[in-house]
């Protein structure tokens, strides 16, 4: 009752709310974009676990701000390692998010277990998986898409809300520049009433 | 041979050209005396370090026990020469004497004849600083017994008082205690079972007490641990251990505890445990806190515990942190620390020119041409260039030898693509076949 109470009240203003307390899914080339804004909105310490091999690393300074002094990254080496530091994690209650990127498909028993591990933490998890690779134990699953930019200061996202458990998916592109947990919704429409470059 | 302590290594190497030689480790030098010290104090209750190479004990009372000082000597010489040592050793009235007659053949002398066993010694054997004993050599006063006799007061005014004190204290006019450094605290505490336990509750339930006593010796002392070692001692003289580590410093036994299950539990008990053994090898100090504080203070033990219990599975080394550095070469602009011994600290401002959020070693993208390449292909994906900002120069720090950064200047370019991702882009103009060097070093949100 209390995720729905809370679901809806934020689904009325702020659509990319995750329900606390479960665990989700992003998937996509903007997946990590659309984790770090996720962090920006979540207060309290933060927990990345990507695999030791990955090469990508978060670089502190292009993170939203305040993000990075609350960051742990957790570098495991193996899929098991990296699956029981996200329950460990999950489990903890002072860590407000827990962002993962687990590079097998989770399997439904590990994704019913990081739900369990997920409530009795009340901690927010955000599996980021390769296309096609969720879990059906996800709340939500989210496809990320950067997009070009008709205006030269914008910076588009399409964030698809593909599965949803307890409400309605959707779509929605808006810009988000990556420095704070602002955003700003772009017509669903998506045809401009004005040319693309300015009349010189 | 000739050789002698403060000599030149020229000089020596001449007196005796095979000499082999080592840079002395005083630490290493420091802590192996203190080891001694220890192990000394089987002789007597009180023993101090005399200088960087002695040590002094005061064997009051207790030479009677190894049936006399001779043979307390004896005894003393054969078990360091079995352990491998070499050592002069004296025995006297008073610590002066001892400290002379010890580095001048050493010996045993009797009680009241202090004056004439040590009056035979240079003066320098005194404990005195060099400039005075060359000074009194110089004024023909080369031997302690020429001393004795002189009147006090002309000695004191020509030579300062510390001579006149340290010759007191070797004659034993004035008294010179054995000052006994503090024992360091050992955080070490056993138990030793009557009958061999195997349940891994009861190795719990043992370990249990041991950690209450281990902590509440570490709360007398305003410690921490930092790392603890349980040892298991098997019936069939097997050992076991189980290590862990902490993410901070702590005493609380009821949360060490939870770190140890996971350990435990791997152990094998093979015909039983007789004999459990917990030490702190690492303690860092720990005031006294507050106990039920505030919901932030909380919230950081909890979060304490996690990096804890993390670590302990995954290595302490891949529980991170992320630290601004004061560099403009991307790769160094922040370090990944290890979180369990360094503390958050702000982030960097965002000011200046764009970064972006995912940084990688560079990728070579294959371009045409053009500054900035008009398409270029990355990871088998062929891209567009829509929309370039740059070039943002970036040159090496030449006071580094980077390898990655010997191609030379970097000029970045943030470009927005057709197909949506917005990368970080940089060529190498100083690099041969400028213009078509291109790599790919990270993705902006």
């Amino acid at each position: 009752m209390l995720h729905d109470r809370l679901r809806h009240s934020n689904q009325a203003d702020m659509p990319f709310s995750l329900a606390p307390a479960r665990v989700h899914e992003a998937e996509g080339h903007g997946r990590r974009a659309f984790a770090l804004f996720q962090a920006a909105r979540h207060k309290g310490p933060l927990v990345w676990i990507l695999p030791a091999h990955i090469p990508e690393r978060p670089m502190l300074r292009g993170l939203p701000e305040g993000v990075g002094e609350r960051l742990h990254l957790l570098r495991p080496e193996g899929e098991t390692d990296l699956l029981w530091c996200v329950e460990e994690a999950l489990r903890s209650a002072p860590v407000s998010l827990v962002i993962a990127e687990p590079e097998k498909p989770v399997s439904l028993t590990a994704g019913r277990r990081l739900q369990l591990a997920a409530e009795a933490g009340r901690t927010t998890g955000l599996l980021l998986i390769r296309r096609d690779a969720g879990s059906n134990a996800t709340e939500t699953r989210w496809r990320c898409e950067p997009l070009p930019a008709m205006a030269a200061d914008s910076t588009p996202h399409r964030w698809s809300l593909n599965k949803n458990k307890k409400g309605t998916t959707g779509s929605w592109v808006l810009n988000w520049d990556g420095a704070s947990a602002a955003f700003d919704l772009v017509a669903a429409a998506g045809e401009r009433h004005q040319p693309a470059e300015p009349a010189r | 041979m000739g050789l002698s302590r403060g000599m030149a290594l020229a000089d020596a190497r001449a007196i005796c050209p095979d000499l082999a030689t080592r840079p002395a480790d005083l630490a290493r030098e420091a802590a192996a005396l203190g080891t001694l010290r220890r192990w000394a104090s089987r002789y007597a209750p009180m023993v101090a370090r005399d200088g960087v190479d002695g040590l002094m004990a005061d064997i009051s009372g207790v030479p009677h026990l190894y049936g006399g000082e001779a043979a307390l000597r004896d005894d003393l010489h054969a078990r360091l020469e079995r352990a491998g040592l070499t050592a002069a050793s004296a025995i006297a009235g008073t610590r002066g004497a001892a400290h002379a007659l010890a580095r001048h053949g050493g010996g045993i002398l009797a009680e009241g004849r202090i004056a004439d066993g040590i009056g035979s010694l240079p003066v320098s054997a005194l404990r005195i600083d060099p400039d005075t004993a060359e000074a009194l050599a110089r004024v023909g006063l080369s031997r302690i017994a020429d001393l004795i006799g002189l009147p006090r007061a002309p000695l004191a005014r020509r030579f300062g008082p510390g001579l006149v004190m340290r010759l007191d204290q070797a004659l034993g006019v004035q008294s010179e205690p054995v000052a006994a450094e503090a024992e360091a605290p050992h955080f070490g505490v056993r138990m030793t079972l009557p009958e061999p336990i195997g349940l891994q509750s009861d190795v719990m339930a043992g370990l249990t007490r041991l950690l209450d006593r281990l902590c509440a010796s570490l709360a007398l002392h305003q410690r921490g641990a930092r790392r603890l070692r349980l040892e298991l001692r098997r019936v069939d003289s097997g050992a076991a251990q189980v290590e862990i580590g902490l993410a901070r410093p702590m005493r609380d036994p009821t949360r060490m505890v939870a770190l140890f299950a996971r350990g435990v539990e791997e152990i094998d008990a093979g015909f039983g445990i007789d004999a459990l053994r917990l030490s702190a090898p690492l303690t860092e100090p720990l005031a006294p806190e507050q106990i039920g504080g505030s919901p932030a203070l909380r919230q950081d033990d909890a979060l304490a515990d996690l990096l804890s219990s993390l670590g302990n599975r995954i290595g302490f080394d891949r529980v991170q942190r992320l630290l601004p550095a004061d560099s403009l070469i991307p790769e160094r602009s922040y370090l990944l620390v290890p979180a369990a011994y360094a503390d958050a600290e702000p982030g960097p401002s965002r000011a200046g020119p764009a970064r972006p959020i995912t940084l990688f070693p560079p990728e070579p993208a294959t371009v045409t041409a053009g500054t900035p390449p008009a398409s270029f292909r990355w990871r088998r994906m062929r891209f567009t260039t829509l929309r370039a900002t740059g070039p943002e120069r970036i040159a090496p720090e030449w006071w580094f030898d980077d390898p990655a950064w010997r191609s030379g200047l970097r000029d970045y370019w943030r470009i927005e693509t057709r197909e949506g991702p917005r990368l970080w882009l940089f060529a190498t103009p100083q690099a041969p076949g400028a213009g078509r060097n291109w790599y790919v070093q990270g993705e902006f949100a």
